[in-house]
């Protein structure tokens, strides 16, 4: 196997292992009932996780609860439920956008800014340290000797003054 | 005294419109140098008084607001919405922002203040104050005009005059709703400050980086405001809203967090322009950025372009909002293309790891972390644009996108002060990273021996895994500031003789700037172990009869009874319950549940019992209607008390880089100042 190809198979087992980590769930109805709780809202207008509405004589929790744990125990997946609670209430009732069509964007751009950011920066970085070694450069054509005793003063003074501008 | 307090705003208003008018004539014409009737000096220190007197104005109808809500006077509408006779105290003083047109008299009267003592202090820097304080004359321009036109608070109620008001939303009838706002709002104003300096110099053309030493008190000061009104927020919305948590990922929660982030951005590149050179342009639009954040939040929750459970006051005024910030972002962009020769830095930056590339990644971070709660607060009204359907970005996207940014940010908080300036030897590495990643890996086998592990009964649990990390990189993040403390204090314990405690004080008063720092850095990761601890938050729900138990964690609750009681404000409801532990009884806890008699609207009294290792959670959700028993929630949450611990720290370490650093006798050795020249200008200065 050539190098290249054996690091790719090492990448693919790489993600496939994390992918496989975080896509392993809650299992048992009591902690699907729970996290399904906390990926829905409750549509009474509180704004909160359903999982979490406690105000008194909230309309809507009781019944959405109800809802989700007769959907659990006929043995519907997480996908399924998400989407008959979407098809009752609305899309609002899911409290994080779907990772399909256009709210897929909405995963995605943070990631995408966050990388392009990194890029731009790891560059601007490279750049001017490219700056920086040319204007060394320069300025070791044009050596300038200093005076020792300028220069020993200036180092007792950083000593014993222990202050170099913040961090 | 609605006369009067209408008056008053309409006095500030012209005194405002005279400041900014005024105070822009003079600095044009000194700029200029046309010649005028009017000396221009005399016309600006005429601007500066007119705003010195325009706080006065602002000042005398806010205290005629407070009068009124005293006095109950339900003349005023604003009065008669947010305040009843039985209200105590307190909390009639929280009425002044619990309704829109008061929190933005609150608005205008702090940013009076603020004016006012930046005014009063001008002999600091005469030119760059007259141009500071304009340009604050003309934000404050922009809230007294929506005070007098848009939302008047003392608008006078038609018709007959009621006995009593509607009452304040029990929700704000809390201790920390009275601290809470203000903090918050002192935060938001506070960042006018630097941003008019900031395009003060810009537009002046302002030398040198001394309008950055000169505002750095006012950043701090505000930055402290702004992070404690989030916290006491958050603390609120933990001990009221009885959910069992703090942070909600609210519109209005992250209206209040983005500028915090652009803020603290702003804080850390300052370092790099006072002592490079570097990213002159990119300070300039960071503080840009972080006031016209504070402008979006208010924007956010009374245009009602987003739902939130803060909205407590909606209106038109969004509109205003939306062409001030056009007007703010056009004037920044214009002041910029203008003077932008001005900001030429210096790129001076040897290596990839050194601590100004690490400056760089904590800025970008941060601003990621600021751009994704833009997005997610944002994406619903995208959303009903493009598909012509809302959808809700709750709390699990931000849990999924912006935990891994944090947790990224804590690794170069713990990472950026341990890389010298210019380049890093390997060497240096090496004596510096060694024990920060000793203490990650040994906290990594803690957890796992402690069950606190991702993978916990054969199940991946992503929270668990963050968590996991956040405890691993606290650890290490804490050694390596604590290591920097030691090796510090070990020199000057070996120079003079003084124990490590005494040697680290010493240490500190010489350096309060980047102590203070590394002290609010602590605090940060103090907080972030608690904010960890959510992961492991356990819960139950039961109703209970009398003498019935129930079992969380440790603890075993028993109802004992339940009691009523009732004020002029309200009737509330106790279910009292003996918490045992190991089979002994521990304490007692009341949950309680609250209607107030005005609203009728209930209200839950969560109560807590705080231990540094967990908080034991209880509330009262009222009776089933069926059974007519009481339904108790308990959560056990462990580590919440370290996120108060860890704003206590940041609030001392702020304190420290406030107080000026302590030189030791024997550097004596002092640059002279340069001589005055006789007769110069008092407002010439810039160019």
């Amino acid at each position: 196997m050539s190098t290249p190809s054996r690091w790719m198979k090492i990448l693919e087992a790489s993600v496939l292992a994390v992918a496989v980590c975080f896509s392993l769930g809650a299992t048992d109805s009591n902690a699907r009932y729970h996290d399904l709780n906390h990926r829905l809202m409750c549509v009474c207008g509180c704004a909160q996780l359903l999982g979490e509405c406690n105000h008194v004589g909230c309309t809507q929790s009781g019944e959405e609860l109800t809802l989700l744990r007769s959907n659990i125990s006929a043995g519907m997946g997480d996908n399924e439920i998400l989407a008959a609670f979407a098809a009752k209430y609305g899309a609002t009732v899911l409290a994080a956008p779907a990772t399909h069509g256009f709210d897929l964007v909405a995963w995605i751009a943070p990631f995408a800014v966050f990388a392009a950011a990194l890029l731009g920066t790891i560059l601007l970085i490279r750049h001017w340290s490219g700056l920086s070694a040319a204007k060394a450069q320069a300025a070791a054509a044009n050596v300038h000797v200093e005076d020792p005793a300028d220069r020993e003063r200036r180092e007792r003074i950083r000593r014993e003054t222990g202050i170099d501008g913040g961090f | 005294m609605a006369a009067f307090g209408s008056f008053a705003l309409l006095i500030a208003l012209a005194l405002a419109a005279y400041n900014f008018l005024a105070g822009a004539l003079a600095l044009r014409l000194i700029a200029t140098g046309q010649p005028a009737r009017v000396s221009p000096e005399r016309l600006a220190d005429t601007a500066r008084r007119a705003g010195i007197s325009g706080f006065l104005a602002v000042t005398a109808a806010a205290f005629a607001l407070v009068w009124s809500v005293f006095t109950n006077d339900f003349s005023i509408t604003y009065i008669m919405e947010h305040s009843n006779r039985a209200l105590p105290a307190a909390y009639k003083f929280a009425a002044l922002w619990s309704g829109q047109e008061g929190s933005l008299l609150l608005w205008a009267w702090l940013l009076g203040t603020y004016g006012f003592v930046l005014r009063l202090t001008h002999k600091t820097d005469v030119k760059l104050y007259a141009y500071a304080g304009t340009i604050l004359a003309g934000v404050q321009v922009f809230f007294l005009l929506i005070l007098n036109f848009a939302a008047p608070p003392f608008a006078l109620l038609r018709g007959a005059i009621p006995d009593d008001g509607n009452g304040l939303n029990p929700l704000l009838q809390y201790p920390e709703m009275v601290i809470h706002p203000p903090m918050l709002y002192l935060g938001y104003v506070g960042f006018s400050v630097p941003f008019a300096f900031a395009l003060a110099a810009l537009i002046m053309r302002y030398p040198g980086e001394k309008w950055i030493k000169i505002t750095r008190v006012w950043t701090l000061v505000t930055w402290l405001f702004l992070t404690a009104g989030i916290f006491l927020g958050m603390h609120w919305a933990y001990a009221v809203l009885g959910w069992g948590g703090y942070w909600g990922w609210d519109p209005v929660e992250n209206a209040s967090f983005m500028p915090w982030l652009t803020g603290t951005a702003f804080m850390h590149s300052v370092m790099m322009q006072e002592k490079k050179g570097m990213m002159k342009s990119w300070n300039v639009w960071l503080i840009f950025s972080t006031f016209l954040l504070t402008l979006l939040g208010t924007l956010l929750t009374r245009a009602g372009l987003v739902s939130s459970v803060h909205a407590f006051a909606q209106s038109s005024i969004g509109t205003w909002f939306m062409v001030f910030m056009g007007i703010v972002l056009a004037v920044c962009i214009f002041a910029y293309v203008l003077n932008r020769d001005h900001l030429r830095s210096e790129q001076q930056l040897e290596s990839l790891v050194s601590r100004e590339s690490s400056f760089l990644f904590n800025n970008l971070v941060l601003l990621t972390a600021c751009f994704v709660i833009l997005w997610g607060t944002l994406f619903p009204v995208l959303s009903e644009y493009v598909e012509g359907s809302k959808v809700t970005v709750g709390a699990p996207f931000y849990n999924r996108v912006a935990v891994p940014i944090g947790l990224f940010l804590l690794f170069l908080t713990g990472v950026g002060p341990l890389l010298p300036w210019r380049a890093t030897s390997l060497k240096s590495i090496k004596r510096n990273f060694v024990l920060p990643v000793v203490a990650l890996w040994a906290t990594v086998i803690v957890c796992f021996a402690a069950g606190a592990n991702p993978w916990k009964g054969g199940q991946f649990s992503t929270g668990n895994f963050y968590a996991l990390v956040a405890f691993a990189l606290s650890a290490s993040v804490l050694t390596a500031i604590v290591s920097e403390f030691l090796r510090g204090a070990g020199v000057i314990a070996k120079q003079t003789g003084r124990n490590v405690a005494a040697a680290t004080w010493v240490l500190t008063r010489r350096n309060t700037r980047r102590y203070g720092g590394y002290i609010i850095h602590i605090g940060v990761v103090i907080v972030v172990v608690g904010l960890a601890g959510a992961a492991f938050n356990t819960t139950n729900e039961q109703e209970l009869g009398l003498h019935d138990r129930m079992s969380i964690g440790p603890y075993t609750l028993e109802q004992v009874g339940a009691t009523q009681d009732s004020n002029d404000n309200y009737n509330s409801e106790y279910a009292m319950l003996d918490v045992y532990k190991g089979g002994q009884k521990q304490f007692q806890m009341t949950p309680e549940k609250r209607v107030y008699l005005v609203s009728q609207q209930p209200q839950t009294m969560v109560a807590i019992h705080s231990l540094p290792t967990w908080d034991l959670y209880v509330v009262y959700e009222g009776t089933n209607p069926d059974t007519g028993q009481p339904i108790v929630k308990a959560f056990l949450n462990p580590l919440v008390g370290w996120i108060w611990a860890g704003l206590a720290i940041m609030i001392f370490g702020t304190f420290i880089a406030l107080v000026p650093a302590v030189t030791p006798q024997t550097a004596a050795l002092r640059v002279p100042a340069p001589a005055v020249v006789p007769g110069e200008p008092a407002l010439k200065g810039g160019d």
